[in-house]
C-alpha cells in the first residue's frame, strides 16, 4: 500500500499538471472560434445528459489543424524555430564548453565561486536582462558606442531587431543550462585518465578528443537538450530582440492567442509544438537513463 | 655451461638504463624526493619498497614524465629526459589507481596504446588477444571497466601497460588487489614476460614477499631517500640499518654497547647477562652504540640448556603463535626483552614439547645475526 502511494504521487502530479491541461488545450484545438467568453464552441453541457455529451463530441473536428496547413506561415515558423534552436544550441555549446572546461580545471577552492557566478544572472528578472540587451545592442547602444570609440567601425551596426540579436539573447540566457551539465561531467573526470592517455602515446590534443570529449558526452547531450527544447518555443527573446523578419512559433502562438483571440488555432499550434518537442524530450530521457545505468 | 649471475650493477663498464642524478622533488616546501642518486640497469626487475608516502609513486611519475624534478637530472638510455613529454617516452606506466578509460571496453582499453602507434588492425587484434589470454580476461573483453571486479580491473591495467611492449615498464602496486594464488601466478607471468621481452621493470609494492620473489634488486625507501639497494637475499641477510632490517621481514633487535674482541664483536646489552657475540666487517669502537639484529628463524629454542652454542640466554615462553607450517615463540628474558624464535612444525601440535610459561633456552651461532651501527 505504501509503495503504491509512493508511485502514485508522481503520477498524480503528472496527471494534474500535464495531462489535464494538455487535454483541455487539445479540446480547445478541436473546437470552433466563437464571439463569446470563452471564445470557443462547444461547451460541455452535462445538464443535457447523454445527449449533451454526444452532441459535444460531434461538434469537435480537426478544422484548425487543416487550417494550419493552408497558410505557409505556420510551417515556416516551425521550421525557422527549429533552425534557430539548432543553431543557437550549437553556439551555446561552443561558448559553454570552454567555460565549463576552464571551471573544471580551475583550482578546487575556486570552483564554488565560479559556479555561483554562472548562476548569478538568475537572481535578476529575465525580462530585465533582455531589456538590458536591448540597451546594449541598439544602434546608439553601449556596444556600438564602444566600437565607434575604438574606431573599429565608422557607422553603428544594426544588431537589434535582427536574428543576430536573437542568437545573442538566446546564447546569453541559456548558457548556464549548457555549462552546468558539462561542468558536472568534466569535474567528475579523473585527471589520471589524461595522464594514462598521454602515457600510451596521445598528445595533449588527441587525449582531449579521445578521452575528455567522450567522457563529457552525456553532459554535452544533456546541455544541448536543455537548451534546444525550451528555445523552440521561446517567445520573449525573439519578440523583444528580434525584428519583423524573425519568425518563431512562440511569437506566432502569442499573436494567435492575444492579437487574433483565436484560441482554437492557437491551441492547435501549441499541440503540434508539443508533438514536435516530444521527440527530443524522449531522446533526452533516454540519454539520462543510459547515463544512470552506466554509473550503476 | 657456466651460469653467469645477472648483476650488471657490479660491472663498472655496464651502462645504466636509468640514471637519477641528485634528483630532488619538492611539492611547495615539502620534499618528496631528497637528493636521490640511483642507477637502474637494462633488464632489471627493480622493486621499490617503503612505507606509504615515502615517494615511490613520485619517483615513477618522474620517470613517466608526469612530474618534473625540482633539482638534478634524470637520464633514460643516456638521454636527459627533462624536455621529453610522456607520449614521447618509451615508457609505460601502470597507475596505482588503474586509470582505465570508463567509456571504453576492456578490449579497447588494451588496444588504446596500440592504436596510437598506427599499427594495422590485425596486428592490434592479435596483440590484444594475446594480452587478454595472458591476464585471463578473454571472457571480459566486451565489458566496460565498471562491469568487472577490482582484481579484474587491475589485470586490465596491467595488460594495457604491457601491450605496447615498452622498453621500460613502471608498475605501481600492480598486484595488490589480487588474491594470493592469482598474485603468485601473475608474479611468475611478469618474470616470464621480463625474461622473454627483456623489458626493464620498476615495480612498487607494499608486499615484501612479492619484492623478494620478483626483484633483481630491492630499494628500501624512507622519506624520499633510498636507504639500501641490494639483491633480495642481501637485503634480508645483510640489512645495512635497523630500519631496513625491521622493514623487511620479522626481526629481533637488541641494542647495546660494542666491545671488539679480535675478529668478533661483543654486544653488552644488559647487566647480569652474557654479552652477545657476533661477527662483522664493520669497524666498531669500544663503547660505541651497536644494534644486534637477528631473524626469528635463526634463533633456536630448546627446553634444555644447549651445550655448544656461541650465544644462549634463558627465558620463559610468553606466547606461541601457530602459523601452520611454522610456530613463533615469544620468549621473555629476565631483562624484559621479548625475543621471537621460529621453528618449523615437524611434529603434530599435540606432541609439542614446549608450552606457555615453560622455562626455555634460546640460542644462536655467532654468525646468525648482523651488527648494525644505526
Ligand atoms: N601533487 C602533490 N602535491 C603535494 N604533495 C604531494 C603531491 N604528490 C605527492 N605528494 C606528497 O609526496 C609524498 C610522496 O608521495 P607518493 O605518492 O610518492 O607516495 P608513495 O610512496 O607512492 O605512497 P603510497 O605507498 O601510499 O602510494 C607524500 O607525502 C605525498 O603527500
Ligand atoms: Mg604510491
Amino acid at each position: 500500500m505504501r509503495r503504491f502511494l509512493l508511485i502514485a504521487v508522481p503520477y498524480l502530479w503528472l496527471v494534474a499538471l500535464f495531462l489535464i491541461p494538455f487535454l483541455i488545450v487539445l479540446k480547445i484545438s478541436l473546437s470552433d472560434i466563437a464571439l463569446a467568453r470563452p471564445p470557443y464552441m462547444p461547451q460541455l453541457d452535462l445538464s443535457a445528459g447523454w445527449e449533451g455529451i454526444r452532441s459535444f463530441f460531434a461538434a469537435l473536428d480537426f478544422e484548425n489543424f487543416r487550417f494550419l496547413t493552408t497558410d505557409d506561415l505556420y510551417w515556416k515558423a516551425y521550421l525557422s524555430s527549429l533552425q534557430i534552436a539548432l543553431i543557437s544550441t550549437l553556439l551555446t555549446l561552443l561558448v559553454g564548453y570552454p567555460i565549463a572546461y576552464a571551471m573544471a580545471r580551475s583550482a578546487p577552492e575556486w570552483r564554488p565561486t565560479l559556479l555561483m557566478l554562472v548562476i548569478l544572472p538568475f537572481w535578476t528578472s529575465f525580462l530585465i536582462r533582455v531589456y538590458a540587451w536591448m540597451g546594449i545592442l541598439a544602434n546608439e547602444g553601449l556596444l556600438n558606442q564602444f566600437l565607434l570609440w575604438l574606431g573599429v567601425i565608422n557607422e553603428p551596426l544594426t544588431i537589434l531587431n535582427t536574428n543576430t540579436a536573437v542568437y545573442i539573447g538566446i546564447v546569453y540566457t541559456y548558457l548556464p543550462f549548457m555549462i552546468l551539465p558539462i561542468y558536472s561531467a568534466l569535474e567528475r573526470m579523473d585527471d589520471s585518465l589524461l595522464e594514462a592517455a598521454e602515457d600510451l602515446g596521445c598528445s595533449r590534443m588527441s587525449a582531449f578528443w579521445l578521452v575528455t570529449i567522450p567522457l563529457s558526452k552525456n553532459g554535452i547531450i544533456a546541455g544541448c537538450f536543455l537548451v534546444f527544447i525550451p528555445v523552440i518555443g521561446e517567445f520573449v527573446i525573439p519578440s523583444l530582440l528580434g525584428g519583423s523578419g524573425t519568425l518563431m512559433i512562440g511569437k506566432v502562438l502569442w499573436e494567435e492567442f492575444f492579437s487574433n483571440r483565436d484560441w482554437p488555432v492557437a491551441s492547435a499550434v501549441a499541440v503540434i509544438l508539443l508533438l514536435i518537442l516530444v521527440i527530443p524530450i524522449i531522446l533526452f530521457q533516454r540519454n539520462e537513463q543510459k547515463q544512470r545505468e552506466a554509473e550503476g | 655451461m657456466a651460469q653467469t649471475v645477472f648483476a650488471p650493477w657490479e660491472d663498472p663498464t655496464e651502462k645504466p638504463l636509468i640514471q637519477f642524478k641528485n634528483v630532488t622533488k619538492r611539492f611547495g616546501d615539502f620534499t618528496a624526493i631528497d637528493d636521490l642518486t640511483q642507477d637502474i640497469f637494462e633488464k632489471e626487475f627493480f622493486a621499490l619498497l617503503g612505507p606509504s608516502g615515502c615517494g615511490k609513486t613520485t619517483m615513477m611519475r618522474m620517470l613517466a614524465g608526469f612530474e618534473a624534478q625540482t633539482e638534478g637530472q634524470i637520464l633514460i638510455a643516456g638521454q636527459d629526459m627533462a624536455r621529453v613529454p610522456p607520449n614521447k617516452r618509451a615508457v609505460n606506466m601502470m597507475f596505482q589507481s588503474y586509470a582505465l578509460f570508463p567509456h571504453l571496453s576492456v578490449w579497447d582499453n588494451i588496444a588504446f596504446g596500440l592504436k596510437r602507434e598506427g599499427k594495422d588492425k590485425d596486428k592490434i587484434a592479435a596483440r590484444v588477444e594475446e594480452m587478454l589470454r595472458l591476464t585471463r580476461l578473454s571472457k571480459f573483453a566486451k565489458r566496460k571497466p565498471h562491469q568487472i571486479s577490482g582484481g579484474q580491473r587491475q589485470r586490465v591495467a596491467l595488460a594495457r601497460s604491457l601491450a605496447k611492449a615498452p622498453k621500460l615498464l613502471l608498475l605501481d602496486e600492480p598486484l595488490g588487489a589480487l588474491d594470493k594464488k592469482l598474485r603468485q601466478d601473475t608474479q611468475f607471468e611478469l618474470m616470464d614476460i621480463q625474461e622473454k621481452t627483456g623489458t626493464t621493470f620498476v615495480i612498487v609494492t607494499h608486499d615484501q614477499e612479492e619484492a623478494m620473489t620478483v626483484a633483481s634488486r630491492v630499494a628500501v625507501m624512507d622519506e624520499g631517500r633510498i636507504i639500501q639497494v641490494s639483491t633480495p637475499a642481501q637485503i634480508y641477510e645483510a640489512p645495512n640499518s635497523v630500519y631496513v632490517a625491521d622493514f623487511i621481514g620479522d626481526v629481533n633487535i637488541i641494542s647495546g654497547r660494542a666491545k671488539p674482541e679480535g675478529d668478533k664483536v661483543a654486544v653488552r646489552w644488559a647487566e647480569h647477562q652474557p654479552d652477545i657475540i657476533g661477527t662483522t666487517s664493520l669497524p666498531f669502537a669500544d663503547g660505541q652504540e651497536i644494534h644486534f639484529a637477528i631473524r626469528p628463524e635463526k634463533v633456536a629454542i630448546s627446553a634444555e640448556e644447549p651445550q655448544d652454542a656461541a650465544n644462549k640466554i634463558a627465558g620463559k615462553v610468553l606466547d606461541i603463535a601457530y602459523l601452520g607450517n611454522i610456530s613463533t615463540y615469544h620468549v621473555e628474558l629476565p631483562t624484559g626483552h621479548v625475543i621471537k624464535a621460529q621453528t618449523a612444525n615437524t611434529r603434530r601440535l599435540s606432541r609439542r614439547q614446549i608450552t606457555w610459561e615453560d622455562p626455555v633456552w634460546i640460542s644462536w651461532t655467532d654468525t646468525a645475526g648482523v651488527l648494525l651501527e644505526r
